[in-house]
C-alpha cells in the first residue's frame, strides 16, 4: 500500500511541475504574481477534456489546451501592458473570466473520462505498463520542459526576459520592448500551467471547474520550497529545483494526510506553508534582533521584540 | 546631432500636483560634442534626459536626432541610438543576472533579438578585453553576479554597456553622485576617457560645478525647467567654480541656497 501511496505522490509531483514551470516563470522571472493560473489550469482540463469526449485524439487535445492556456497569458499581459491594469487585478480578471469561459467549454460542471482514450492509456498501448504510465509520461513531460526551458532562458530572448524581470528601465534603455516580454512571459507561463490542467485530467480522468482553486499557492509553495532545499545558483539548478520543489510539496501532503489531515483542510495548510516561507526573512530578521539585542543590551530592550 | 527646439513637459497636468518640469528647452549639439549640464534640485536636468531617452512624451515642441524628428519613437526604439548611465548604481545593470549575460545584454541594443544562444565564446573573450580597460579586475569575473559589485564596479561596468555598442548620444544623469568621493573621481575619469576615445556626443548632468567646467566642451545651467546660461568652451576654460556662482546668481537674481551645489 505504501508503495502506490508513494507512486502516486510521485505522479502528482511530476504532472503538477509543469504547473509549478510556469508559475515560476512568471513570479521569479518576470517578478509577477500571476492570478490566472487558478482559471488557465482548470481551462488546460477543460480544453482537453472537452475535446476528447468529442472523440479527439487525445494527444492533439493536449496541445490544443497548451495554446490554449497561453492565450489567456496572452489576455492578461494585454490587460496589463496595454490597458494598465495592475499585475494582481490583470490576473484576477482573467481567472474570473475563465471561470465562465471554461463552464462554456465543458457545457456543465465536469466531464469524466473514464474508460477514454487518454494520454495515458496512449502510452500504454506503446508498451509501457499501465502502473507506470502516468510516471512515464510525468517524467518524459517534466524532463522536457526543463531542458526547453533552460535553452530559452539561454537566448538572446530568454536573455530580455529575464532582464525585463529584474530591471525593465535598464532593458528598454538596451532597446528591449518589456510590454512584449511580459506578454510573452505570460503566455508561455500559462500555456505550461493549461498542459499541467490537461495531463491532470486525464490522469484523474475527470475534469472538474473547480480543479483549479488554489493552484497559484500550490505552485508558489512548490517554487519557494524547491528553492529554498535545492538552491537557485543557475537556471538550471533552479528549474530542476522548482520540479523537486513539486515533489516534495506533494510528499509532505500525503504525510499530513496519513497524519489524519481531513483533505479539505489543504488549502489552508498550502497557504500556511507560503505565509511562513513569504514571512520568513521578516521573522527572521526580527529573531536576529531580539537575538543580539539581548546579548547586547539590557533585558528591557528585549520587551521591543516581543 | 540632437536638436531639441521649444520641449516643454508637464507632469499630473490639471491636477493639483501639476508640475512644470520642462518649459521651453532649446538645445543643440554637434556631433562629437560633450555638455556638461547644471542646476538646482528640480530644475528638471533628469526630466531632460528622460525625455531624450523618450521614457515620456514631449507635450510641446520637437526632437530631432540627426535631422529625424524622434518625438513619437518610443524608447526601446530610441535606444538603438542612445546609451544611458543612471545616477542610482542599481538602474544600470539587472543585479540577478552575471556580469557577462549584462554586456551580452548591451552588445545586442539596437539590433534583433532572436533564438540564438544569448552570449558565445567569442563574445566572451570580447568582454574580457574590454573589462581589463576598466582595471577593475571584473575580466576574471565574468561569472559573477552583477548585484555582488560595488557601487562603483556597477557604474563603471553601465558605461561600458552604455557605450558597448558605439551609441549615436551618450546620456549621463548624475551617475557619479551615489559613489564615494574616490570612486566618483574614478568613475568620472574613465567617463571622459571612454568619451574622448570614441568621440561620442554626450550629455552629462552633474551636481560638482568643479566637475562640469573641467570636463566636456560645453557647459548648460538649467532653472525652473529653462536652460538660463550657456558657456561654450573658450569661456569655459576661463570661468571658475566661484564665476560659476555669481553667474547663477545674476541670471537668477536669488543666491545659490542649494549645498549640494555649493559644496561640490
Ligand atoms: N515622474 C514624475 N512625476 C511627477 N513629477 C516629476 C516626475 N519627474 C520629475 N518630476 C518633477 O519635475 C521637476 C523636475 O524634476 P527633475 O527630476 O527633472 O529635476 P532635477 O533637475 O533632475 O533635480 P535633481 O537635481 O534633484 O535630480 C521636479 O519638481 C520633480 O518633482
Ligand atoms: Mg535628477
Amino acid at each position: 500500500m505504501y508503495f502506490t501511496i508513494f507512486l502516486g505522490t510521485m505522479e502528482q509531483g511530476l504532472l503538477w511541475a509543469l504547473m509549478v514551470l510556469g508559475v515560476y516563470i512568471t513570479f521569479r522571472v518576470l517578478n509577477y504574481a500571476d492570478l490566472t493560473v487558478d482559471g488557465s489550469f482548470a481551462l488546460g482540463g477543460a480544453v482537453a477534456a472537452r475535446l476528447i469526449l468529442g472523440e479527439i485524439d487525445p494527444w492533439a487535445a493536449t496541445l490544443v489546451a497548451f495554446f490554449a492556456g497561453g492565450i489567456a497569458g496572452l489576455i492578461t499581459g494585454i490587460l496589463h501592458t496595454q490597458f494598465k491594469i495592475a499585475p494582481l487585478l490583470s490576473g484576477i480578471l482573467s481567472m474570473i473570466a475563465l471561470y465562465s469561459v471554461n463552464l462554456r467549454i465543458m457545457g456543465k460542471a465536469n466531464i469524466s473520462l473514464l474508460r477514454l482514450d487518454t494520454v495515458i492509456t496512449g502510452v500504454t498501448r506503446l508498451g509501457v505498463e499501465e502502473k507506470w504510465a502516468a510516471l512515464v509520461i510525468g517524467i518524459g513531460a517534466a524532463v522536457l520542459a526543463v531542458i526547453l526551458l533552460w535553452l530559452f532562458l539561454n537566448t538572446e530572448i530568454g536573455f530580455a526576459l529575464r532582464a525585463t524581470g529584474d530591471n525593465g528601465q535598464m532593458i528598454r534603455s538596451l532597446g528591449v520592448n518589456t510590454n512584449a516580454m511580459k506578454i510573452l512571459g505570460l503566455s508561455m507561463s500559462n500555456a505550461l500551467v493549461a498542459l499541467s490542467g490537461a495531463l491532470v485530467a486525464q490522469y484523474q480522468s475527470f475534469a472538474d471547474i473547480g480543479m483549479g482553486i488554489g493552484t497559484i499557492v500550490i505552485g508558489l509553495a512548490s517554487v519557494i520550497i524547491g528553492e529554498v532545499i535545492f538552491g537557485a545558483n543557475s537556471i538550471m539548478r533552479t528549474l530542476a529545483a522548482v520540479v523537486l520543489g513539486s515533489l516534495v510539496y506533494r510528499i509532505v501532503i500525503a504525510f499530513v494526510l496519513q497524519l489524519g489531515l481531513e483533505p479539505t483542510d489543504l488549502r489552508l495548510f498550502t497557504a500556511l506553508i507560503v505565509t511562513v516561507a513569504l514571512a520568513s526573512p521578516v521573522l527572521k530578521a526580527k529573531v536576529q534582533r531580539c537575538f543580539f539585542l539581548g546579548r547586547s543590551e539590557t533585558g528591557a530592550e528585549n520587551e521591543k521584540c516581543a | 546631432m540632437l536638436r531639441m527646439k521649444n520641449v516643454h513637459k508637464t507632469f499630473h497636468p490639471g491636477s493639483v500636483n501639476e508640475k512644470c518640469a520642462l518649459a521651453g528647452v532649446d538645445l543643440t549639439l554637434k556631433p562629437g560634442e560633450f555638455i556638461t549640464v547644471i542646476g538646482g534640485n528640480g530644475a528638471g536636468k533628469s526630466t531632460l534626459l528622460n525625455i531624450i531617452a523618450g521614457v515620456y512624451p514631449v507635450d510641446r515642441g520637437t526632437i530631432a536626432l540627426d535631422g529625424v524628428i524622434i518625438n513619437e519613437s518610443r524608447e526601446h526604439v530610441r535606444a538603438k541610438y542612445i546609451g544611458r548611465v543612471f545616477q542610482d548604481p542599481m538602474m544600470g545593470t539587472a543585479a540577478s543576472m552575471t556580469i557577462e549575460e549584462n554586456l551580452a545584454l548591451a552588445l545586442r541594443r539596437g539590433r534583433r533579438r532572436g533564438l540564438r544562444w544569448g552570449v558565445t565564446k567569442k563574445e566572451r573573450d570580447y568582454f574580457r578585453g574590454q573589462l581589463a580597460q576598466l582595471e577593475l579586475g571584473l575580466e576574471n569575473r565574468l561569472k559573477s553576479k552583477v548585484g555582488l559589485l560595488s557601487g562603483g564596479q556597477r557604474q563603471a561596468l553601465t558605461l561600458l554597456m552604455a557605450t558597448l555598442v558605439r551609441p549615436k548620444l551618450l546620456l549621463l544623469d548624475e551617475h557619479a553622485a551615489a559613489l564615494d568621493p574616490k570612486t566618483a573621481v574614478k568613475v568620472m575619469e574613465l567617463t571622459d576617457r571612454i568619451i574622448r576615445t570614441q568621440g561620442l556626443t554626450a550629455l552629462m548632468v552633474t551636481h560638482n560645478m568643479r566637475d562640469a567646467l573641467k570636463y566636456g566642451n560645453r557647459t548648460v545651467m538649467m532653472q525652473d525647467g529653462k536652460i538660463i546660461l550657456n558657456l561654450p568652451e573658450e569661456k569655459k576654460k576661463k570661468t571658475s567654480v566661484d564665476d560659476l556662482l555669481k553667474m547663477f546668481e545674476e541670471v537668477t537674481g536669488n543666491t545659490v541656497n542649494n549645498d549640494r551645489m555649493l559644496l561640490a
